[in-house]
């Protein structure tokens, strides 16, 4: 149907006219080299069981150690997870669940007790995990701005009133719609992404057997990567280098309780380089996903970071997931050089290495019992 | 293509309504008739311009591009790429449009550049002088002005600048030699002559002082085909009217050679001219490949539709709760709301169908395309089938057939001049019983069997065996050359006269013309319609050549009518013993009767000869029926075949002769080989029987075990047809169930093989065919005598067909292939009575042979020897079939891994149309990453050695009835690709799913997954294909490698910049931030080995448990080479 398309012959049926005279002459031999006599030299390896056997065993005994090791690695992870989303009366958050409105200004604090019972060693890293989340939606990865977010200006400015001028002039792209703007003024930064920032604040308390609440120091830079933070990410460079003058003219996104510049005190984290906003903006590959929120450094001195013990989870509980049957998280997990845990991995290489191995067997097996006919038996004909 | 249907059928409309249509009258010199003969009707005509270009300056680029558009893949990607700018898709149109403007850019330059060319070869041809006759002065102008009925006269050496008829040359006789290399690429000098009215003009004036007109037909493309009629009008008299033939019209494109100049007169020009109506390609074959590629097609196609159904009606179930439709983080713009609901499913379909689209990739097309077009030049280029006598090569006319020379289970192949040499040689003559053999050849082997009868009667022999000679030398049409660089069949005249060579379009007529001089009759020349010939006593006799009926294959049978030089008329005729006897009234028709069959039995060529005397009203009568069909202009051969039938009848048989016609070097070999490798040879000739019997057995077509089964004339007039055919039917099924009993028993291929050797052949002659052929109108018990005759071939390994007209050939290949297996066929030929058999055939080989080159024009692939066909298929079939075979199996494996992973990230995405991966690698996954690798391998590829593929032809039956592409096959590679796209899209799902993959806590987004599948997956699918090269040359080696390293390389540069043009930097830094995670490559190298363990293991188990012919060729290859290395 389709294929008889493309060829040569159908679009050259007509023959290039030879002038007069212009017999060629024929009388050409093809010439001898390797290349147009179709040989040339080459390796000619066959997939026998004789040559695939050792490279199974090899697979095997390479895959089977690798496995174990990381199943062992991730074992030694530590991670505790926390369900805080509060959809269950007993749950201490029911309460700001229940009764979340988008207008509420005052946010709703919730406290969740709970217990490590082992101690955390080295960095621990603090994630929120929501479910059913889907920034993996066509609609909604697309929905942003990178030249707006990489500081160009002209993607904050007012969309002009006339139509042709506002075509030149770079507004907040149009794949922000319907986050684009309210009221003819940009929205910055614009787009659902970003309008839908995760907003929670987790804070941590060690309950010290004592009594007394310690808060956990929380680290909030060096979550993001390093790339987007320093290349991606650029706050726009005004006439002045105040970021609230910059953002002049602007407002911020729907949801957002503050606006942009005022994300976080230090300048350095603040507007469009605020870690937790990069860190949101990098979309999920897949609906249950989880963030980097904090990481919790590691003291000098050679005490656990996390001792085991009690603690708190203070919640201000500003960011609805119910109304979509979303679930939130917190997650302490301590990271070795293969990440977090992940038995799967670990898992897979025993699996592939120990299959690899039988196989390697059962065609051991095989070879002896063909492998000698077939040597032996000639081509018949 | 359509033009010339179009011009038929209006031409078929119009000599329905009106004749006059039908032909032209011409006005030679541009003057009227004088008044009262006809009525002056000037008409218009086409210049001389050639325009063999497409297209202009300016309507070049609408045109091209509505002729690619044409085309239904090219559509259907326009047809996405719309749909992708109109509506908002997942991909951007960038990534089918660039690959669409890619294609459509290299195939618009390539066709421009080509119409380029063209253009400036019509300018040079258009613009090059030509001279012409104007009021009785030469004037020089230029080619394109030239018109109908412009005189021109051409030079010696000059190429005729549009169809002319002759009207007289610097030679006395009339005649010109051309030679129409440039048109049919036969180098030898074709004879053409003036009207003997106009022979004799010799300055301008007197060309300028004739006052003709010319009725001829409409131009027609057949080059060897002209009927005309020239109305020559002298002062007051009745006009003088010639019949005008092919032999009277110089057709453009032929050169004048060995004469000074000629006058002609235009009668077709420009684009009428026979050379321009035979631009026109011919019919498009197309490839049992091709067909199970589309068939592939189709079916992907269908998994298309249905995975965007799916999708489609999974999003609107899904979404059915708002939550999920427009959660709070997610909404819709206000426009999009306000859309219907159909609206928006609809376009939810369609961005599915876009997002699924690579499935079928444009790629393919151009790869294979590509492929074809570069892949064929192996053949040219083959040393092995280079011919140093003819200095020429094998040459591919097609290159859409490649593969197809490894599928053929039938090859037809014409015995004259295929199987043999057509390198006639004079063995003998018989007149009435006696056997005169020429001297010359006295020692030949030949003699012993002949030896029984008495060999050289020396007896004065009388009036009969002069008259024999002399009819020998007579009736032909041999031409006398005095040159030495004649190309062609060529015989030196020794006796004195070292540079002359006989020269004839048919071999058989040089033998013979030879033979006679041995025998002492030369003939020496046509001079002025005289035969001259120096008899045995070195006296030249004269004969005024009167008539010459020609031969064609329907007849087979020449004539001749003379007058000697006492005032007889004679009438000598020779042909076929068949079309000879049944007219012969007296002679010793017994005695020759049986030295033709013992002659035909040991494989001679055997023609009979025959004259009849004519008195002065019977010749009269003659010439009264050949003016009267020469000069008609409606059915001209018909009548002229009726007058043919009417004079050539009541013949005294003179006698008989034989000619040998030796075996083509290796056919017997070659036809060896193609039995084992399974293909049925059948053997097609116009001769008869014996001679064609003996032929088979000399070549091994039957072998002395082959038990030979008879359908002939002298079987069915004992039997009915019916009886015959049932009988054959039962000897043949009954020797099939033993055979296949035995096939039972047997344990080894190799008795399986010695059960085929007690094979069938089968001999069947043309009357028998068309018997057999014939509808049947008896009643419906007769009806199936085809399907009777098709299963008695079907268990003979060889079949011989006789007496065969040119047309019952290609009945035959049209029978077989139409049977209910639907085999590909191939047919051989080398002469013009192959031409229908080659362009039927599925395959059609001609040999660039001595009866022209009509044969090698009209095929798809031409071959210089018959036995450079083993090679052709058994070793270049072979590698095309295979090599096409990955080709296309390939193309649907990687692009089945490219997008099954999108469709099931659907399902985490809420079908939403997310992609998984970025723009760049979905458009040029297709068209850089995995595309040369494959190109090459399917360029390169050699499973087997060369060597070892000629040795066993048996290897040919495991690419049989397309066994690479079958249904099973296609489901295999299928299958893989779903396992691998399931491999990669799961294992990365399970090692991404909610945990961090580095090792500084960091996280990774969408476009990270996306990233490592398609890293995964272009890794996977270029190892694959290195699984499947068995023959690494350095090209391999380079392209595999250079693919994976220029993926990675692109990777790195495509994310480390942000790119000002791009609005989005969703790519940015992603690739390096997942080199820089141990966990990624741990999971890339584990995915790959996982996706391709599958593969490895059916491979390898297949190999050992039930190895195929050529999977152990190859061990043994490898065993070979390896003795070799530690020796």
């Amino acid at each position: 149907m389709m294929a008889s398309s493309y060829s040569a012959k159908d679009e050259d049926g007509h023959i290039t006219v030879s002038g007069p005279g212009g017999g060629t002459l024929r009388n050409k031999k093809p010439e001898n080299t390797a290349f147009k006599q179709q040989r040339l030299p080459a390796w000619q390896p066959i997939l026998t069981a004789g040559t695939v056997l050792p490279a199974f065993f090899i697979i095997g005994l390479i895959f089977i150690p690798i496995g174990i090791g990381l199943y062992v690695t991730s074992n030694n992870i530590k991670e505790f997870e926390i369900d805080y989303t509060g959809d269950d009366t007993s749950s201490p958050c029911y309460n700001c669940a229940k009764n979340f409105s988008w207008n509420n200004t005052k946010s709703c604090t919730c406290t969740i007790p709970f217990q490590l019972d082992q101690p955390y060693e080295s960095n621990v890293f603090m994630y929120y995990g929501l479910s059913n989340f889907y920034q993996n939606h066509r609609r909604y990865v697309k929905s942003r701005d990178d030249s707006q977010l990489n500081g160009n200006i002209d993607s904050l400015k007012v969309g002009a009133s006339s139509p042709m001028a506002s075509r030149k002039k770079k507004k907040p792209s149009k794949e922000c719609e319907p986050y684009a703007s309210i009221d003819n003024k940009p929205i910055a930064p614009c787009g659902a992404i970003a309008n839908s920032m995760f907003n929670d604040t987790l804070k941590l308390f060690y309950n010290d057997p004592n009594g007394t609440s310690v808060p956990i120091p929380l680290t909030s830079t060096g979550i993001a990567w390093w790339t987007d933070k320093h290349v991606k990410f650029r706050n726009p460079v005004g006439t002045n280098s105040n970021l609230t003058a910059v953002f002049q003219g602007t407002v911020k996104p729907v949801n957002w309780h503050r606006p942009v510049y005022e994300l976080d005190t230090d300048p350095e984290n603040n507007g469009f380089i605020n870690e937790d906003f990069i860190v949101w903006m990098r979309t999920a590959a897949l609906p249950t996903f989880r963030k980097l929120y904090r990481i919790i450094q590691k003291k000098n001195n050679m005490a656990p970071t996390l001792p085991r013990g009690n603690y708190t989870l203070v919640v201000d509980y500003n960011y609805p997931v119910r109304s979509f049957e979303g679930r939130k998280r917190m997650i302490l997990s301590t990271i070795s050089w293969m990440g977090g845990k992940n038995p799967f991995l670990g898992i897979a290489y025993i699996t592939v290495g120990s299959v690899c191995f039988f196989l390697g067997v059962v065609l051991l097996v095989i070879h002896h019992k063909y492998g000698n006919r077939n040597n032996s038996a000639n081509i018949s004909n | 293509m359509d033009f010339s249907l179009l011009r038929n059928i209006i031409s078929r409309y119009c000599v329905g309504e009106e004749i006059w249509v039908d032909s032209r009258t011409v006005y030679i010199g541009h003057k009227e008739p004088p008044p009262g003969a006809e009525a002056y009707i000037p008409q218009r005509y086409p210049d001389n311009r050639i325009v063999s270009s497409k297209y202009t300056f300016w309507n070049f680029i609408p045109k091209n591009l509505f002729e690619q558009f044409r085309r239904i893949a090219n559509f259907y990607f326009l047809v996405i790429f719309l749909v992708q700018l109109i509506i908002d898709t997942p991909t951007s149109p960038v990534t089918s449009g660039l690959p669409l403007f890619f294609v459509i850019t290299v195939t618009a330059i390539k066709q421009g550049y080509e119409d380029w060319l063209r253009h400036k070869a019509d300018c040079s041809i258009n613009e090059c002088p030509v001279d012409v006759v104007q009021q009785g002065k030469v004037v020089r102008t230029q080619s394109h002005k030239l018109r109908v009925g412009d005189i021109v006269v051409v030079k010696e050496d000059e190429t005729f600048p549009c169809d002319l008829i002759l009207l007289s040359s610097s030679r006395s006789d009339g005649t010109c030699y051309v030679t129409t290399t440039s048109l049919d690429g036969e180098s030898s000098h074709k004879t053409y002559y003036a009207i003997p009215d106009t022979m004799a003009f010799r300055t301008e004036q007197e060309v300028d002082s004739l006052h003709a007109t010319i009725e001829c037909e409409q131009p027609q493309p057949d080059l060897y085909k002209f009927v005309g009629r020239i109305n020559i009008y002298k002062d007051k008299e009745e006009p003088v009217a010639r019949p005008l033939g092919a032999e009277n019209l110089l057709l453009r494109g032929a050169t004048l050679k060995n004469t000074q100049h000629i006058y002609a007169v235009a009668v077709y020009t420009g684009m009428e001219t026979k050379m321009a109506l035979n631009y026109q390609s011919k019919s498009q074959k197309r490839s049992a490949v091709e067909k199970s590629m589309n068939a592939f097609l189709i079916v992907y196609l269908c998994i298309l539709i249905s995975k965007a159904v799916i999708n489609t009606v999974l999003k609107y179930a899904w979404q059915w709760s708002p939550d999920r439709d427009e959660p709070w983080y997610n909404h819709r713009t206000e426009h999009e709301r306000q859309r219907h609901v159909v609206i928006r499913a609809f376009t939810d379909f369609l961005a599915f169908m876009v997002l699924f689209n690579y499935i079928i990739p444009v790629s393919m097309y151009v790869t294979v395309e590509m492929q074809k077009f570069l892949g064929s030049y192996f053949i040219s280029w083959d040393e092995e089938m280079f011919d140093e006598e003819l200095g020429e090569g094998a040459q591919v006319n097609t290159s859409d057939l490649n593969e197809e020379l490894g599928q053929v289970e039938y090859v037809f192949t014409d015995k004259t001049g295929t199987l043999t040499e057509n390198n006639m040689e004079f063995i003998e003559c018989c007149v009435d019983g006696n056997v005169y053999i020429p001297h010359a050849i006295c020692n030949g082997q030949i003699l012993s069997a002949a030896s029984s009868i008495d060999m050289i009667d020396s007896s004065p022999g009388g009036y009969r065996r002069d008259l024999f000679f002399r009819a020998l030398c007579l009736c032909h049409t041999v031409q006398v050359k005095e040159e030495e660089t004649v190309d062609g069949i060529k015989r030196g005249i020794h006796q004195g006269r070292p540079t002359s060579f006989y020269i004839s379009s048919s071999p058989d007529e040089v033998a013979l013309v030879e033979g006679m001089k041995r025998l002492g009759y030369t003939y020496l020349r046509l001079k002025d319609n005289y035969m001259e010939i120096l008899n045995k006593d070195d006296e030249i006799e004269r004969f005024e050549l009167l008539h010459v009926l020609n031969f064609d294959s329907v007849r087979r049978r020449m004539s001749v009518i003379v007058k000697s030089s006492s005032g007889d008329y004679l009438l000598f005729c020779k042909g076929a013993d068949s079309s000879i006897f049944p007219r012969v009234v007296s002679g010793k028709v017994e005695q020759v009767k049986a030295r033709v069959e013992q002659n035909a039995v040991e494989g001679l060529r055997t023609l009979c000869v025959a004259y009849r005397r004519l008195s002065q009203s019977e010749y009269q009568e003659a010439c009264h029926h050949l003016m009267e069909a020469k000069l008609a202009l409606q059915d001209r051969e018909q009548r002229l075949a009726q007058a043919y039938d009417i004079i050539e009848r009541d013949f005294v048989l003179l006698g008989a002769t034989a000619v040998e016609d030796r075996l083509q070097e290796k056919a017997a070999d070659t036809i060896e080989s193609l039995h084992k490798a399974g293909m049925k040879v059948w053997v097609l000739t116009g001769d008869k029987m014996e001679t064609a019997a003996a032929t088979c057995y000399a070549s091994k077509l039957f072998r002395r075990t082959t038990q030979i089964l008879e359908l002939t004339k002298k079987r069915t007039e004992e039997q009915s047809l019916h009886d015959v055919l049932f009988e054959l039917n039962r000897t043949v099924l009954r020797q099939r169930s033993i055979s296949g009993y035995m096939l039972i028993r047997s344990f080894s291929p190799s008795d399986v093989l010695s059960v085929d050797c007690l094979d069938f052949g089968l001999i069947i002659d043309g009357a028998t065919l068309s018997a057999v052929l014939k509808p049947n109108q008896e009643g419906a018990g007769h009806g199936n005598y085809r399907e009777i005759f098709l299963e008695i071939c079907r268990n003979c390994s060889a079949v011989l067909c006789c007496r065969m007209a040119p047309l019952q050939k290609a009945q035959i290949v049209k029978l077989i292939k139409a049977s209910k297996e639907h085999p590909i066929t191939l047919a051989i030929g080398d002469g013009a009575n192959d031409v229908s058999m080659i362009l039927e055939a599925h395959v059609g080989i001609g040999i660039m042979g001595k009866e022209g080159r009509q044969a090698a024009r009209n095929s798809d692939y031409a071959i210089p020897k018959f036995k450079h066909l083993k090679k052709m298929l058994l070793v270049h079939g072979h590698y095309y079939y295979i090599r096409i075979a990955e080709l296309v199996q390939y193309f649907f494996y990687k692009n089945v891994c490219f997008i099954f992973p999108q469709f099931l990230y659907q399902f985490f995405c809420g079908f939403s149309q997310q992609p998984l991966y970025d723009t760049a690698y979905l458009t040029l996954y297709n068209i850089s990453f995995t595309s040369l690798p494959i190109l090459l391998y399917s360029l390169v590829e050699q499973h087997v050695s060369m060597d070892t593929l000629k040795r066993e032809p048996s290897l040919y039956r495991d690419i049989a009835k397309n066994s690479l592409l079958r249904w099973p096959v296609f489901l295999y590679w299928t299958c893989l690709g779903v396992f691998d796209a399931v491999v990669f899209f799961f294992g990365a799902y399970f090692l991404f799913d909610n945990t961090t993959f580095t090792s500084n806590g960091q996280m990774f987004g969408n476009w990270t997954f996306g990233t490592l599948i398609f890293t995964v997956l272009v890794f996977t699918v270029t190892l694959k294909l290195a699984l499947d090269t068995h023959h690494w040359t350095w090209i391999n080696h380079f392209v595999i490698w250079g693919s994976l390293l220029f993926y990675v390389i692109f990777s790195l540069l495509w994310g480390g910049i942000i790119w000002p043009f791009l609005n989005y930097q969703r790519m940015y830094y992603v690739f390096m931030q997942m080199l820089s995670s141990g966990p990624a490559w741990l999971s890339i190298i584990l995915l790959i080995t996982v996706s391709l363990l599958p593969d490895v293991i059916k491979k390898v188990l297949c190999r050992a448990m039930c190895p195929t012919a050529t999977e152990r060729a190859q061990v043994q290859c490898w065993h070979h080479l390896h003795m070799k290395l530690e020796v």
